[in-house]
């Protein structure tokens, strides 16, 4: 690993100032990316700016109107809270699936939210043609590489790395908001505009500016969050990224569906809501084949690569899954409320 | 394993030799719990050796590292304590699995920077001074919990935070929760039963 500075800054502002200059200088929580993608050289920071002594960005709260979580609440801590578990499975379901319990003791979810892509050619830097690491050098996914890992859905012609997160697909189903303070002040972005399409800039990867700290991750409660789950397909049972995911919550008025929520990873480029998906339930009765009906629409455009095919139909069985889950979960807590 | 020569880790030959020319005197006071600087003067600046002050197994202890070192370097190369083991050094593996203020976490994903304070435990602490052995370390042997025993001191100290963290409740349980530790040799199925011999109060 190439050495670098190291600072610890002890509030927001300190911070900001130190990592909003031209010295390459990236922000540190719990590392568990980037010391891995420092030692791999695929990132190569001048400076890191710890942030883990700011008390302001720790903490969570899980409102009976709001849920807020600090940026440096832990994964794990906030995977076992029995209060988020009741509120909507699946936060809880997307935190617990991700990584291993080590990995999820150390990260935080400000991290969580901006981890970077898996994709092999952009962390092995023997392979020169990486357009998101190195802007202009290509694409070795695309020139002949493997494929199976890669987005079906937003890829461009310069990038199809996939975004390689479980917590933000059920962030984005939910409206989730993320509140920012940085060199030009305080700002609240909707987590759907976040992250950015690779287009024919794959190294620019979310809106966020140089310098700008997350304060908060806010998601506005609605009733679709109680009967929610989150499904991952992976190659082995546990501690494996997306093959395919869903993060689904339905509302139901007797047996018709009056909100549904959909958001998919392993599959795409950005965290990924398939709002087209939403509309085929909305205002149906819920059925296995509405549920399929779904599931295949949220994949009707997507682009499959040489070797990510298998995503299509798996992922419309991993939405239509998620959905039946979600689906029983709202009739148990109707039959509760009788 | 998994040292690249593209990208060498903190060599010991020349920590000391930095240490020697006085390296350390120089990063003394400007790390080590200090307040932070509000100027852009770094806190560490990237070829100083600072110190940072942790407690291992017990006893306070108070090395230099350099900004890069991660917490299973400065354990291995600059403390001598070889029981925490590399392997991937990627976060893939748990070898270098440690417990940090009673959480387990991935030794090699740490910068030793930022252990300042923490309280860590590592494979070499678990016994008694007397050496009767940890009730885990116990139930691996007993247990038949390893062959090659390379990922044997991250799976025990990880099985200890498994149970502490109350994620032991059923075999499948423990082994979702023991997906951080992987076994070349494949002994999952007595690890599994070690831990639920330990959880059950057994001691092997």
């Amino acid at each position: 690993m190439d050495n670098f500075a190291f600072f610890r800054p002890t509030s927001v502002a300190e911070a900001i100032d130190l990592a909003s200059g031209d010295q390459g200088r990236d922000f540190l929580a719990g590392g568990t990316t980037i010391v891995d993608l420092m030692k791999l050289a695929v990132q190569r920071p001048g400076g890191l700016v710890d942030i883990t002594g700011i008390e302001e960005l720790e903490g969570y709260e899980i409102g009976s109107d709001r849920l807020r979580f600090g940026p440096l609440a832990r994964m794990a801590v906030v995977a076992d809270d029995a209060g988020l578990r009741e509120a909507c499975p699946a936060l809880t379901e997307s935190l617990w699936k991700a990584a291993s319990p080590q990995l999820r003791n150390v990260a935080r979810l400000g991290g969580n939210i901006l981890q970077r892509t898996r994709c092999p050619y952009f962390r092995d830097t023997a392979y020169t043609g990486c357009n998101k690491r190195v802007p202009g050098s290509g694409c070795a996914a695309l020139e002949g590489g493997v494929t199976s890992l890669h987005a079906i859905l937003g890829g461009s012609e310069h990038c199809v790395a996939m975004y390689p997160g479980d917590w933000a697909q059920a962030l984005i189903a939910f409206d989730a908001e993320v509140r920012t303070r940085g060199p030009g002040g305080s700002r609240t972005i909707p987590f759907a505009e976040l992250h950015v399409l690779p287009g024919d800039s794959p190294e620019i990867e979310t809106i966020l500016e140089k310098g700008e700290i997350i304060t908060s991750i806010e998601v506005p409660v609605i009733p679709a969050m109680r009967a929610s789950h989150y499904l991952k397909a992976r190659d082995r049972e546990s501690y494996a990224f997306a093959s395919a995911s869903a993060a689904v919550g339905l509302e139901m008025d007797g047996g018709t569906v009056k909100d549904a929520r959909i958001a998919l990873g392993g599959v795409a480029s950005v965290p990924w809501r398939a709002a087209a998906a939403e509309e085929v339930l909305r205002g149906k009765t819920f059925s296995e084949a509405l549920a399929r009906e779904a599931g295949r629409a949220a994949f009707a455009d997507a682009t499959p690569l040489e070797h990510s095919a298998y995503k299509i139909p798996l992922g419309a069985d991993v939405v239509a899954g998620a959905l039946m889950t979600a689906h029983a979960r709202a009739q148990a807590a109707a039959k509760g409320e009788k | 394993m998994a040292r690249e020569p593209a990208h060498p880790r903190p060599g010991v030959t020349r920590r000391l030799f930095l240490g020697s020319s006085g390296a350390v005197a120089a990063g003394a006071g400007l790390a080590g719990g200090a307040p932070a600087q509000a100027q852009q003067d770094p806190a560490v600046a990237p070829e100083a050796l600072s110190k940072v002050t942790f407690k291992l197994n017990g006893k306070k202890r108070t090395l230099a590292v350099e900004p890069r070192t991660t917490l299973v370097e400065a354990l291995r190369d600059t403390l001598g304590m070889t029981g925490t083991k590399i392997g991937c050094n990627h976060g893939q593996c748990g070898a270098c699995t440690v417990l940090m203020d009673g959480r387990r976490v991935n030794s090699c994903l740490i910068l030793a920077l930022t252990t300042e304070g923490a309280e860590i435990v590592t494979v070499e602490g678990l016994a008694d001074p007397d050496g009767k052995l940890h009730p885990m370390q116990a139930a691996f042997a007993e247990k038949d919990a390893f062959q090659c025993g390379y990922c044997t001191p991250g799976q025990i100290l990880s099985a200890i935070g498994c149970i502490d963290e109350g994620h032991a409740g059923s075999a499948a349980e423990i082994r979702e929760y023991m997906s951080g530790n992987l076994c070349r040799c494949g002994a999952y199925p007595n690890i599994v039963a070690a831990i639920e011999a330990v959880r059950d109060g057994q001691e092997g």
